[in-house]
């Protein structure tokens, strides 16, 4: 009873906040916009970053605001709707003019506000892994680029683990759709044959992982090591690792990779039939660092919750939002032509007891660490990159994209630049 | 066929036992801590310091080393290591504990000397981690350490683990317990341990072929893996194995299995059938009495299965001691809540809409969205975890290449006594008579003294608390968030319409249908794809048959 009222505090005081938001007017405050869906079915992992941001834009206030005025965050609810994304960023940038927007979660989402951050000259902060192939002058991608996630995994079961056969399954859409190909590439140009890549796919929120389950066993039963890079999003999850379990598989027989499972994910689910499977992030909570210490003691008091965990699109935003704060006061105005210049090069501490820079293409330098689940639902760290790894927004697998890179700094300024034409070809991506 | 009969009754004891061998090992350290008189093997110690510091590399020499001591310690060491209550203190002396947990109190277990120490603090001690190539390591050795264990049960699995091990050094272990070995279904898993490994490591190609022949015929996946292996080429094109005869008798050996195991996969094809047909049957049920008897449509039908799983979380957080029986409390529970919320739904607004489906539409939409966003002010919009009771997880294996879900199995039993217990209702009783009695001729009905209205109102509450029901069921399957009915919502449409508005048979082979359809073709077209192929069936079915499987007949209908 004490928790459920404590959870209809909160939601009234996030209520009451965006209210205030909303009326409150005053020129001489620093807006800051959040994006993320309150309702439907992403809201299960973007209410998480929503509160991230509110807690980061708290901070920032206590330390006396930026450029002496104070921030103050603007709430807006686009439902997991993806049309009514591009109409909430809009209704951000137009009616409630904010200076920077932090926000969405999946990639279709991201595209539908894309024109609209471009057509009104917006920032927007996108903390979430993604599938590259893409580079836009109003976006910072904050989150791994596939290869600062899926390669090197895929590198660690090949190399520390043997793999030679690969299931690669995934939810049906854009993310694992690409990220797929990418992998396929990739795994062909290491000398993978056709025969040992088993492609799936299934719809948003399949829960009957039965036949697949099986067929994966079949798969793994050629005699050599076989392992499932998994690129399924969200609830899915659940069902396929309690199916796994039932039928059997076990981490140490054909182990599964996860590109979208993190400590949120894990806290909705009984976790002992998961121990050993991995997950590649650039951040897990149990990173033992000072600085990921200070974090987590800030969020659990913010949210007033103990139980309640830290993952790795909460690192991004945390990355991003220092750096944006950091570039504005290097640019001593909130202006986005000057903010988007100043930002490249800003290095600000990550999570992980390291640095991360903002790159010129707009992606940020991470580290990539490997874990296994425990039965804590933390993840212990097997195996890490020795130092920080670029993003790459276009990837060196994919045939069309090979020969782009995107560099925003003048007097480039391109986020398609074809090195090989020496065109730049234009916004059409 | 004798040899058959055998299988069976082996592999399932095999699963049986699991449980009965986690209790053993308790037992086995309960003992090893009383029968602690004389000093521990002077080996251990160095090993136990060093493994708190060493490397996943490290620990792998680490434990090879401290599975060649003999010693009763090791095994419970190694147990513990495995399940990750082999933890070290992290001040003081820093001693090796192994860390028990019952009755809400740790207690640590010296890992040397036996001594106990009772109500420990968990943070006072720092977990000695391990991957999966360790754990691997460690279930093998376990295994070569069980096999002399005195309960049957605990050889069975140690002697099914085994087939994981390729060490060589194993074979004189496996044929020492071979000799010793009086359980006739051990015995067999032993031989077929022994003969996987002489299949890869016999000393003439004779020996070898002999192996995989002894292995024709066995359908276990370490076996087809094994055997395959011989197949494989390197990157050049090149076979691994240069023996040809062994290649030979490897290929012939597989064909036979092959074709078991491709029978054994279609069985397995149509029991995946059925457990989603008796999934969709759950959802469906409780709408087959809401709108096909009733005739309303009514969209909040997701939310009482939603309320239902709900409930079921609810239950378990209120007995967190008792997680296995929590489901039998929550099956009544989950349908007094759903149905009292289907009983005020329908009093409060669904009696003004009647005769107005349009209206009901999108005002049960209006309610569905209304109990969503209810649940996610009360519990958050995560997900909750319910816990599957132990009872329920795993699977009985029939043979190598066939395994049941237990979680499925029960929920097949599970959706057809819900079926019958309706059925009887509706037949049997003075309520079923009195809303069949309404549902053909309402009139009549009232005019024969029925209080229609209240009648109209236990109906609603009949079938949602049905729905309820099922939501106990599907918690034990997919997540319980604030969107899980709506993923249910259409396909219990699909199955009302398909199989004939209003009546519980058509439900029935509805569901079936539609279930084992959809699985069957699952294989060739994928999950994707086999779904909008049974849509798309769906929508020319009802093009030709408007009223689906199992029409009502008579002038009822018409009116």
């Amino acid at each position: 009873m004490k928790k459920m009222s404590r959870r209809v505090g909160i939601g009234l005081s996030a209520l009451a906040l965006s209210i205030s938001a909303s009326l409150a007017q005053a020129a001489d405050t620093i807006k800051v916009g959040v994006l993320h869906s309150l309702s439907g079915t992403m809201a299960i992992s973007e209410t998480t970053l929503k509160d991230t941001v509110l807690m980061l834009v708290d901070e920032q206030n206590k330390k006396g605001g930026l450029l002496g005025k104070k921030l103050e965050a603007v709430v807006v609810d686009p439902a997991s709707n993806w049309p009514l994304f591009a109409e909430k960023a809009r209704e951000l940038l137009e009616k409630d003019k904010v200076d920077v927007v932090f926000g969405c979660w999946t990639s279709v989402s991201r595209k539908s506000v894309l024109p609209v951050f471009e057509e009104l000259n917006g920032l927007l902060f996108y903390p979430v892994q993604y599938e590259g192939e893409e580079s836009s002058k109003n976006v910072f991608y904050t989150g791994a680029a596939p290869n600062q996630q899926a390669v090197p995994a895929v590198d660690y079961l090949m190399n520390e683990l043997g793999v030679k056969r690969w299931v690669l399954a995934g939810t049906d859409y854009v993310y694992p759709r690409t990220t797929n190909k990418i992998l396929e590439a990739y795994l062909k140009s290491k000398g993978v044959k056709q025969e040992d890549i088993m492609i799936n796919y299934t719809p948003f929120g399949h829960s009957d992982w039965q036949s697949i389950v099986s067929d994966i066993k079949k798969f793994g039963s050629a005699g050599k090591k076989t392992a499932v890079v998994s690129t399924i999003n969200g609830d899915a999850n659940v069902p396929f690792y309690k199916e796994l379990g039932n039928q059997g598989i076990s981490a140490e027989d054909i182990p599964v990779v996860a590109f979208s499972v993190g400590e949120e994910e894990l806290s909705g689910l009984d976790t002992k039939p998961l121990v050993g499977h991995l997950a590649a992030w650039n951040y897990f909570m149990s990173v033992d660092a000072e600085a990921n210490d200070e974090f987590i003691d800030s969020w659990k008091t913010f949210i007033k919750d103990k139980k309640r965990v830290t993952n790795d699109p909460m690192e991004a935003h945390f990355i991003g939002f220092n750096m944006w704060a950091e570039a504005v006061k290097k640019a001593g105005t909130t202006d986005p032509d000057v903010v988007g210049q100043a930002i490249v090069g800003v290095t600000v501490p990550n999570l992980s007891g390291g640095y991360a820079t903002m790159m010129p293409n707009h992606h940020i330098t991470k580290p990539v660490l490997i874990g296994e689940i425990q039965e804590d639902g933390q993840f212990e760290t097997v195996w890490r990159t020795s130092g920080a790894v670029m993003g790459d927004a276009w990837s060196d697998y994919l045939p069309g994209s090979k020969d782009l890179t995107a560099d925003w700094t003048l007097p480039l300024s391109c986020g398609n630049y074809n090195v090989k034409t020496g065109k730049c070809s234009g916004q059409n991506y | 066929m004798r040899r058959l009969s055998l299988l069976f009754s082996s592999s399932s004891r095999l699963s049986f036992a699991r449980l009965g061998c986690a209790l053993l090992m308790i037992c086995m350290w309960m003992l090893g801590s009383g029968a602690q008189a004389e000093p521990a093997d002077a080996r251990l110690e160095p090993i136990l310091t060093q493994l708190k510091t060493a490397g996943f590399a490290e620990k792998e020499q680490l434990v090879s080393k401290l599975s060649e001591i003999d010693d009763p310690q090791v095994a419970p060491i190694l147990s513990a290591l495995l399940e990750g209550d082999l933890q070290y203190a992290k001040k003081g002396e820093g001693e090796v504990v192994i860390l028990r947990y019952a009755n809400d109190l740790y207690s640590a277990q010296n890992a040397l000397t036996g001594e106990v120490t009772e109500d420990v603090e968990k943070r006072a001690f720092k977990k000695i981690s391990v991957n999966n190539s360790l754990r691997q390591l460690l279930r093998a050795s376990l295994a070569a350490l069980q096999l002399r264990a005195p309960d049957v049960n605990v050889r069975l699995e140690a002697a099914r683990n085994m087939m994981k091990s390729d060490d060589a050094s194993n074979i004189p272990l496996l044929q020492r317990a071979l000799e010793k070995e009086q359980d006739a279904s051990v015995q067999e898993l032993l031989s077929v341990d022994l003969a996987m490994l002489q299949a890869r490591y016999g000393e003439t190609t004779q020996s070898r072929v002999a192996a995989i022949e002894q292995l024709q015929g066995e359908l276990y996946v370490e076996v087809r893996s094994l055997l395959r292996s011989f197949l494989n080429t390197n990157g050049q094109g090149e076979f691994l194995e240069p023996d040809p005869a062994v290649r030979q008798a490897a290929q012939e050996a597989l064909d036979a299995i092959e074709s078991l195991v491709a029978f054994n996969k279609g069985v397995e094809n149509v029991y995946f059938g059925v457990s989603l047909g008796a999934v969709l049957l759950l959802a469906a049920v409780g709408l087959a009495i809401t709108f096909g008897v009733m005739g309303v449509i009514n969209m909040a039908h997701g939310e009482m299965i939603m309320l239902g799983a709900y409930t079921t979380y609810v239950i378990q957080q209120w007995m967190p001691n008792h997680i296995e029986y929590s489901l039998f409390v929550a099956i009544p529970a989950a349908f007094l809540v759903s149905g009292l919320a289907g009983v005020v739904i329908e009093r409060g607004v669904i009696r003004f809409l009647y005769g107005r489906p349009l209206e009901t539409l999108l005002a049960t939409f209006g309610i569905s969205l209304c109990l969503q966003q209810l649940v996610r002010t009360v519990f958050g919009s995560l997900n909750q975890s319910v816990i599957t009771p132990v009872w329920m997880s795993g699977s009985i294996e029939i043979n190598g290449a066939l395994s049941l879900t237990y979680n499925r199995l029960y929920i097949i039993i599970f959706s057809i006594l819900v079926l019958l217990a309706l059925a009887a209702l509706l037949r049997k009783t003075q309520f079923g008579l009195q809303m069949r009695a309404v549902t053909q001729n309402r009139p009549m009905a009232s005019s024969m003294g029925i209080r229609t209205g209240w009648l109209d109102a236990l109906t609603f509450g009949l079938g949602s608390g049905i729905a309820g029901i099922a939501g106990v069921a599907l918690s034990q399957l997919t997540n319980v968030g604030p969107n899980l009915g709506q993923s249910y919502i259409i396909d219990s449409f699909m199955v009302v319409v398909f199989g004939g508005v209003g009546n519980l048979m058509g439900t029935f082979v509805g569901a079936m249908s539609l279930g084992v359809a959809n699985k069957l073709m699952e294989p060739f077209a994928g999950a994707v794809l086999a779904k909008i192929l049974v849509l798309v069936f769906i929508i020319l079915f009802i093009q030709k048959y408007p009223r689906g499987m199992f029409a009502l007949k008579g002038r009822a209908v018409e009116g």
